[in-house]
């Protein structure tokens, strides 16, 4: 298998200018991202920036409390306000205002979520009632003017003791707080695994309820034309087609007559994927007062409202022999769900998780139980890494403590139980069948970088002087670009994770790609362009990329869970393919030779054994489109369309190792170093996928040093704020440094595997570990997330901080 | 009750009605139509909606748009020269210094403050001096590139012309 | 993010600031707005009206007087941290005003705001208390007073801030003025302990008169909090009020050090 190496100290890769980087290597090329300069210069478009005329504002009241019965609503004050437009609650919609799950399990409850709140209030963010205004001062306003009587009810917030027989249920007519019941893996053979085993180690974690963060709050205009019914919305989402037809059923609005438009995204993390109730909310406003209605959440709205990450409390155990085989896996897991099933909720404490417990580990038996728990929080869905992260968390922390057991170097440990190179396609007891993999290597290679052989000997003598350091590794699987449909629709998805992809030649021979998938940050119009102008041998400059406007381009699925290179640009391949296909016959019949022997590089047809027979591509498109002199049975027109459905996940790999410096008097964390080396496969912009990696583990540390929701015990966010809930800034994320090796996926034509949430995916617990490890002298084991100075010195000194 | 005031924004003067409570950011984005700096937050924590006021980095969400009156307000619309982008904004798209560019106009507005002061940053310093701009796709280190390389450029062109520092305002 | 409606005054002098407050009992007044409009933003706080005394002039500057420097109410943080003379003449107060927020609030943020928001968590208090500062309320002689240190004088800051908002969890403020080795007189001060910036008496007690090195520091450190009511403690979700105590004995060690290498000392 081809394995190439990349180095990048904190300096990181170097970017070149496309004008630079000859045709022929414009794939795989660091070239600087052609988004830039607008977002630079402030021309950026994002969703709040667009004004369209006569527009008014939306604000949506939002529930004071948790949970509560409704007793009435009174907006007469609103309503009478100068320059209220409208005020709405649940009783004056007619639509079946039903917010979906998408995702269906064998044992899964479904229950109703409107999308405002008819009798009941389950959680702080829930919408009571919508006021469309002039300006969003006085929308704002007239929202603090409608007056709500509520009879408070008891709130539950953490999974475990939602699952007690005297907790509040949070919905009723259910019964019960139990969303589900999940297992995976045979209970059996681990229990046998685990009688036969030398030794049994157990584990508790707690992976903490995050919230996204990105940087734009979510926001959404709705533009309606009431004289053909034509209904347009303009919003921040991740995948504009999903939207479009969600939302379509709940306002009852034909599908084609909804365009769902993407302009920039000020990213998304998995946040803007989910159909919230708001752009419901905004849509009908628009239709209810016949002009374009703007809304965007405020960061307090987003922080009671935005779908949060994780929320698992876990009980783990592993079967390991004297030598460090491990024999079995057995985990048990509580899942937050929060107050609703939002749109692919389900699939991520089970599918996106129990089906990654084996890590990157030949583990002969695995047992996984989740139970799905209602709450009185927000609905929990996928943020970056999506149930990924917590299934390496659970397998890297449990693997450090057996290691620790049993007296094994941890790295020993780990490298005795992977799977050899040839060992892949490599299947788990977890139903993957692991594409390829060479976890060797990226071990290797990180433990190099930060000296491991000496680093022992150095955390001795620093011990001596009364100083803390410590290492962690983490060694992760993530399974990413999720496929194939079939496979997903067994597994309960309500849609097909193909993509979609458009290459089109204009008559001058200029290109224009469409893609289904929705960038928010992560440069899709530089690298699809890479990945097209490489195919076609055009200039780089001369591709346009489209993403984002369910009007513009072919049917997509978005842009989550680390998909779009994988699956989008594998659409752009064979597209762009089936182009050169046909401008191949085109060609040929010009060049008067067999298409059989018409050959084509760089750019170029050109007839084998004769290569001044030859013509490029950018002609060959203008004489299809011209179609004077085309083959017969040749249609005019040089384009082609491909859904692409890849046969099987991708599955990045990689080790990350943290070392720190721990005081133990005050709990305060120093990175010495953090080492990634990640295993993506084929790199299509190498600067592109290091930025992925440090903003990834960015995300990783602040799970694993400073993120957290927390509710007091009414489910009241303390969080609320950036001023309480620590978004990490400049000074909180050390230097990293980045390597990769390359081990190319062989389920698509770019050999490309995903990177958008491998750092998120690996960071937490090699941090975790690092900790946990130079505070060894003081007998700590475990630290829940985050570790703050408190927890840390409490561990520390004993006295609870691993609660 | 709205009052009339007028602002002077990268240079052009502005006559606009507002509330005295609306800020400046607002004022700028709504009224005036300058939407390169944005609003992330409302706590003053996130930094994206930093502009200069008389030639000083200040968050456009913290102040009132009444009280800018007579101040000269630059946005990141205005950093950029003849069609040039100005050495920060290339140093930040060479070295990769941002993602979704949501908080990128802050960003470089603060940064830019900050290189007229210390025109050498060490790298401890450059991620002080943007402990109040948040960003949640980079992890900071190719900002943190972006603003040494940008500091680089800016040396180089105030040698060139022989003269003191000179700013994007 | 939307404050409430408000009506707005801006006094041109001082004496019209005075009549505007009286004309309206319910406003408050304001200077740099960095305390205040954060809660009028949140809805913590709907004033009925603003006093801005933001045209009013003479209020802003750091004005080196005898033996001491004056700094004008509307004197924002990034002019006191920039001064150099003052650096010199009053390090504990320049260089916490260096600490306070972030650079944009340094640049908006004023001395005067500071002070009559009073915080506990700010970083001025515990500055204005080590370095025996005098607050002037009122008139054109309004500000803040600031003795400067002599030759044998020196002063430091040290905190540690919240990551999430930036305020001091422990801020410690210290000046020690020596004779020879010995400590001569000890002003400790914290803020974000109690809801109050404070005197550590505990650690000056533990200092004064004692040769100042690794020992006396660390029996200052661990006497910091003895003076201090610990039911008066701050607890939050930030810290508990034993972690608190914990961070303030580190921290009184960790400035004690500053200052005492400032001066040579250690």
């Amino acid at each position: 298998m081809a394995t190439e190496e990349r180095r990048s100290g904190p300096d990181g890769v170097e970017t070149v200018d496309a004008d630079d980087v000859d045709a022929a290597d414009i794939l795989g090329s660091a070239i600087e991202r052609r988004e830039d300069p607008s977002l630079l210069t402030g021309d950026a478009e994002y969703t709040d920036d667009i004004q369209l005329p006569d527009s008014a504002h939306a604000a949506i009241l939002r529930s004071q409390y948790a949970h509560a019965r409704i007793e009435g609503i009174d907006t007469s004050e609103a309503e009478a306000m100068d320059d209220v437009v409208d005020v709405f609650t649940a009783e004056d919609i007619d639509v079946p205002g039903n917010l979906p799950t998408a995702w269906d399990l064998d044992t899964l409850r479904t229950v109703d979520h409107p999308v405002l709140a008819e009798d009941r209030i389950r959680y702080q963010g829930d919408a009571l009632a919508v006021v469309v205004a002039e300006e969003r001062y006085q929308a704002h306003d007239a929202v603090d003017r409608i007056d709500v009587d509520y009879d408070r009810l008891e709130a539950v917030t953490d999974p475990e003791t939602a699952l007690d027989d005297d907790a509040p249920v949070v919905h009723e007519e259910e019964g019960t707080n139990t969303a589900f019941d999940w297992e995976i893996g045979d209970a059996d053979e681990t229990d046998a695994a685990f009688a036969e085993a030398d030794h049994a180690v157990g584990i508790d974690v707690t992976n903490q309820l995050l919230i996204p963060n990105a940087m734009e709050p979510r926001a959404a205009i709705a533009d309606y034309d009431d004289s053909d019914d034509e209904l347009t919305l303009h919003m921040t989402t991740q995948n504009p087609h999903v939207h479009r037809l969600l939302l379509s059923g709940v306002i009852d609005h034909p599908e084609h007559k909804l365009r769902v438009r993407a302009p920039d995204v000020g990213g998304g993390f998995g946040s803007k994927i989910h159909h919230y109730a708001d752009e419901a909310l905004v849509a009908l406003a628009a239709k209810r007062a016949e002009r374009p209605v703007k809304w965007q959440a405020t960061r307090t709205e987003t922080y009671l409202t935005d779908a949060q990450g994780r929320g698992h409390e876990t009980h783990a155990e592993l079967a390991v022999d004297d030598d460090g085989t491990i024999r079995g896996l057995r985990v048990d897991t509580a899942a937050n769900m929060g107050a609703y099933l939002s749109t692919f909720a389900p699939a991520v404490p089970t599918y996106l998780y129990g089906t990654l417990l084996s890590g990157q580990y030949d583990i002969p038996a695995i047992h996984c139980e989740v139970s799905g728990v209602f709450t009185n929080v927000p609905p929990v869905d996928a943020y970056r890494g999506a149930g990924r992260p917590e299934a390496s968390f659970v397998v890297e922390r449990i693997v450090k403590e057996a290691a620790d057991a049993i007296g094994m170097d941890p790295t020993e440990l780990r490298r005795h139980n992977f799977p050899d190179p040839d060992e892949f396609p490599h299947a788990t007891p977890v139903a993957m069948e692991y594409d390829s993999g060479d976890y060797d290597k990226t071990l290797d290679r990180a433990l190099d970088l930060v000296d491991y052989d000496e680093f022992r000997e150095r955390q001795e003598r620093a011990r001596e002087e009364g100083r803390y350091i410590g290492v962690g590794l983490s060694c992760y699987i993530e399974a990413c670009g999720l496929a194939p449909s079939e496979l997903v629709g067994e597994l309960g998805a309500g849609a097909g994770l193909w993509e979609s992809g458009l290459v089109r030649f204009t008559p001058s021979g200029t290109v224009k790609a469409a893609v289904g998938t929705s960038g928010h940050g992560q440069g899709h119009d530089t690298t699809y362009a890479q990945v097209v102008a490489n195919e076609l041998g055009v200039d780089y400059d001369d591709v346009d990329v489209d993403e984002g406007d369910t009007d513009a381009l072919p049917q997509g699925m978005g842009t989550y869970g680390s998909r779009s290179a994988a699956v989008g640009g594998s659409a752009l391949v064979q597209s762009a393919r089936k182009v050169v296909d046909k401008a191949r016959k085109i060609a040929a019949h010009q060049l008067e030779a067999d298409p059989i022997d018409v050959e084509f590089e760089d750019g170029e047809f050109y007839v084998a054994g004769a290569p001044d027979r030859s013509m490029g591509v950018q002609d060959v498109a203008l004489e299809a489109y011209l179609a004077h002199d085309i083959p017969d049975d040749i249609e005019p027109g040089l384009e082609a369309t491909t859904f692409f459905d890849p046969d099987n996940f991708v599955f990045p790999f990689g080790t990350h190792v943290a070392v720190v410096e721990v005081d133990p008097d005050t709990g305060e964390i120093e990175f010495e170093d953090y080492v990634a080396v990640d295993d993506v496969g084929n790199q299509i912009n190498p600067k592109i996928v290091e930025g992925q990696i440090h903003g990834g583990v960015a995300q990783g540390v602040g799970q694993a040093l400073y993120e957290g929701a927390e509710y007091d015990e009414n489910g009241q966010l303390v969080t609320g704020s950036m001023q309480d809930y620590t978004v990490p800034k400049a000074e909180h994320i050390p230097d990293m440094e980045t390597d990769s090796t390359t081990t190319p996926s062989p389920v698509n034509p770019l050999g490309v595997k995903g990177v958008g949430e491998a750092g998120t995916i690996a960071a937490p617990q090699a941090v975790v570990n690092a900790v946990v490890d130079a505070l060894e002298p003081f007998g700590v084991e475990d630290i829940d997330m985050p570790l703050t100075n408190e927890r840390v010195w409490r561990a520390a000194h004993g006295n609870g901080g691993d609660s | 009750m709205e009052r009339d005031i007028t602002l002077t924004v990268n240079g052009t003067e502005h006559e606009l009605s507002v509330e005295p409570r609306t800020l400046l950011i607002h004022a700028l984005r709504d009224e005036m139509g300058y939407t390169g700096p944005n609003v992330g937050c409302e706590s003053s924590t996130c930094g994206t909606c930093t502009v200069h006021v008389d030639g000083k980095a200040v968050k456009a969400c913290t102040e009132l748009a009444v009280r800018a009156e007579g101040s000269e307000i630059t946005t990141i619309e205005a950093l950029n020269e003849d069609g040039e982008l100005h050495p920060l904004q290339e140093s930040f798209q060479e070295e990769h210094g941002l993602q979704c560019g949501y908080c990128t106009p802050g960003m470089v507005m603060t940064a830019a403050e900050f290189l007229e002061e210390e025109p050498d940053p060490d790298r401890e310093e450059i991620r002080e001096a943007l402990e109040g701009n948040l960003c949640r796709c980079t992890g900071y280190q190719n900002i943190v590139n972006a603003v040494e390389t940008g500091a680089e450029k800016m040396r180089t062109e105030t040698a060139a012309d022989g003269g003191t520092v000179e700013g994007g305002d | 993010m939307y404050p409430d409606e408000f009506e707005y005054h801006s006094a041109d002098s001082v004496e019209s600031a005075v009549s505007l407050l009286a004309e309206n009992p319910e406003a408050e007044l304001i200077a740099g707005g960095h305390s205040l409009l954060p809660t009028m933003k949140s809805g913590l706080a709907s004033p009925d009206a603003l006093v801005d005394i933001s045209g009013v002039d003479g209020l802003e500057g750091v004005e080196r007087d005898g033996d001491s420097t004056r700094i004008g109410a509307m004197t924002t943080y990034a002019e006191v941290a920039d001064d150099d003379q003052f650096w010199e003449d009053a390090t504990v107060v320049a260089e916490t005003a260096g600490e306070i927020g972030d650079r944009q609030v340094r640049n908006r943020g004023t001395v005067g705001g500071n002070i009559a928001h009073a915080d506990p968590a700010s970083d001025l208090p515990g500055a204005m208390l080590a370095a025996d500062a005098t607050v002037h309320v009122h008139g054109p002689d309004g500000g803040v007073e600031v003795p400067h240190e002599d030759g044998d004088t020196a002063s430091g800051y040290v905190k540690k801030p919240s990551p999430s908002s930036g305020y001091a969890m422990v801020g410690v403020a210290a000046r020690l003025t020596l004779d020879g080795d010995s400590v001569a007189d000890a002003r400790v001060a914290a803020n974000g302990v109690m809801d109050h910036g404070t005197r550590l008496s505990g650690a000056e007690d533990a200092l004064e008169d004692e040769t100042l090195d690794a020992d006396a520091v660390e029996a200052a450190g661990a006497a910091a909090g003895d003076d201090l009511d610990e039911y008066m403690v701050m607890e939050d979700q930030q810290a508990s009020a034993e972690f608190r105590l914990q961070l303030l004995s580190v921290y009184t060690e960790r400035a004690l050090e500053k200052v005492g290498e400032r001066a040579g000392a250690l």
